[in-house]
This record gives C-alpha cells, structure tokens and sequence, in this order.
C-alpha cells in the first residue's frame, strides 16, 4: 500500500463508522456492553500507543530521553496544565537530553 | 463554551499536524487526514503506528485509526434523537459527531440549545481543526530532523494527554495497565502496528465480563 492508499482507506473507514451511528437503532445504546467495550478499547488502544511511542524503536524495546519526558508529562497532565504547554514540555525535555548526552 | 473548546483543539491540530509530517506523512496528506478523517484519536493513531512500522503497518494503522473511531458511533447514537436533520444533511451531521460536539450538545438543557451546541462546536472545531493541521504540517516540515527537537516525545505525550481525562475509575485504569504490558511485551515478537491491536483485545475482555466494572 502507498501513503495515500492508507490516508484514504482510514479516512473512508473513520466515517463509516460515524455514518454507521446513524443508521442503527437506537435501542441498541441502551445496552451497557457495547458501549463499555467501546470506552474500554479507547482507553487499551491509547495506552498501547503510549508505550509503543515512548519504548518502540523499530521491534526493539529502549529507554531514551523519551522515558523522563513522558514522566514529565505525566506529572503536568495531573497537575491540569493545557495540552498543547505540556506536549511543547515533553518535547523540551526530551530535546535538551539529547543536547546534553 | 463552544468557542474554549474550539480554541484548546486548534492547539492539538497544531500537533497533529507537526507530528505527522515527522511519521512520514506529506503536508497535503497530513491535511488530507484531518478533512476527511476528522477524529483526532483516530488520527494520531494512524500517524502513530505509521511512524514505528512505515508502509508495511498500513493495515495495522488503519485497523487502529477504525477501532479508536468506534467511539463515534456510540457519539452518534447520542446525537440522533434531537438532532432533527434528515438525509443527505445527516452526512454532514456524521462527519462533525466527535468527542467534543457530542460533550457539548449533550451537557445544554434545551432542544435549541442541543442543536446550537452541537453545529457550533462541530463547524468551528472543523475549521479549527483543518487550519491548525495545516500550520503544524507546515512547521513541522520546516523543522527537518524532528528528533533532535524532541518531537517523538510529544507524540507519546500527545496520547498521555488523550488518555488522562479517561482514567477517572477503577476499570479504566486496570485496562490501560494491561493493554500497555500487553503492548510492551509483543512489540519485540510481532510486526508493527499489531502489539497495538493485541492491546485492544484487553478491552474487549475487560468490557464483556465487565470485570471490575460499576455494577448498574
């Protein structure tokens, strides 16, 4: 597949999934599993590329100036600083380790 | 509110559009993404499992763009009861069901005030949205050698941040642990792009068996 292929399948995909919420009954909302799976595999799936982003390398698992800056973040996000300050944070850290070792 | 909520998701667009120019993606496509895919989590998703697997994670990517899209669904089903649109409008209608336009539509007491809320956060989020991806891509292709600006870490702080707001109980918390020790652990055996989807798999037993969960 190129790029755009994939830019255009998961576009496609993304939307049809929307579209899909209109199109079923919506006695189906009012059970609880289905909507619990779908939070949950939100949450996995974010976690999933939480580490993936921070260790992967490739298939291999390394701890790099990327683990403190993820720890960073951590600790601003509980702290409820914006967004968009913490991302510009964890790339500072990150940065500046790499500048320095 | 629309208007608040407008302007913290321009900061992420901006993000967005930094990073995936740093996953390899091109300006118009990284564009491209935020026109017709229009759900950040899904988008950084793609991006995300791009940047560690190339071209040879695009069916990974894309089933991880799709699963995280599923959300909407559940957004739409939502939205549908006050919405009163008819087909082809629905369409559109479909393509603004996010996180947030379905937050503030729901959070307003009044029909007209449902309305309102979900067509005003929606329109600006979009333009919000598309305007600051552009201006990231473009930033972000400026910038060359992304690592060096420690931009790898901001997409991994990028998914802490969509991640947070969801760790209020107990369950949540116990899936997010798993999927991330599920996803650590089969990174080194399995292709790019698949640990992630394995991770997924936690959710799916967790929210069946509703082990841990709030009884109702």
């Amino acid at each position: 597949m190129t790029v755009w292929q994939i830019v255009i399948l998961a576009s496609i995909a993304v939307l049809a999934i929307k579209l899909v919420g209109y199109l079923i009954p919506p006695t189906w909302v009012e059970k609880p599993t289905p909507a619990r799976v779908a939070n949950l595999l939100t949450i996995a799936l974010l976690s999933g590329l939480v580490v993936v982003q921070t260790l992967g390398a490739g298939q291999a698992i390394v701890a790099d100036a990327r683990v403190p800056a993820l720890i960073v973040a951590a600790g601003l996000f509980a702290l409820r600083v914006p967004f968009i300050l913490v991302i510009i944070a964890a790339a500072v850290v990150a940065a500046l380790i790499r500048l320095l070792f | 509110m629309s208007f608040s909520v407008g302007l913290a998701v321009a900061a992420y667009g901006v993000s967005f559009g930094a990073l995936s120019v740093t996953a390899g993606l091109d300006v118009w496509q990284t564009c491209v993404l935020s026109l017709l895919m229009f759900s950040g989590g899904s988008q950084f998703a793609l991006i995300g499992v791009l940047a560690s697997g190339g071209v040879a994670a695009g069916g990974a990517a894309i089933a991880g763009a799709a699963l995280l899209g599923t959300r909407n669904a559940l957004y739409a089903l939502r939205v549908a009861p006050f919405i009163g649109v008819s087909w082809p409008r629905k369409a559109i209608v479909a393509h603004l069901t996010i996180d947030e336009s379905t937050a503030v539509s729901t959070a307003q007491t009044t029909l007209a005030a449902q309305r309102a809320g979900f067509w005003w956060t929606g329109l600006i989020i979009y333009f919000g949205w598309n305007i600051a991806t552009l201006l990231g891509a473009v930033i972000g292709d400026l910038l060359g050698d992304v690592r060096q600006y420690g931009l790898d870490a901001a997409a991994a702080a990028a998914f802490l941040g969509l991640l947070w707001p969801r760790l209020r109980q107990l369950q949540p918390v116990v899936v997010a642990i798993a999927a991330a020790v599920v996803a650590a652990s089969l990174t080194p055996v399995l292709p790019a792009g698949i640990p992630v989807l394995a991770a997924a798999l936690v959710a799916v037993v967790v929210g069946i068996t509703n082990w841990l969960g709030v009884k109702r």
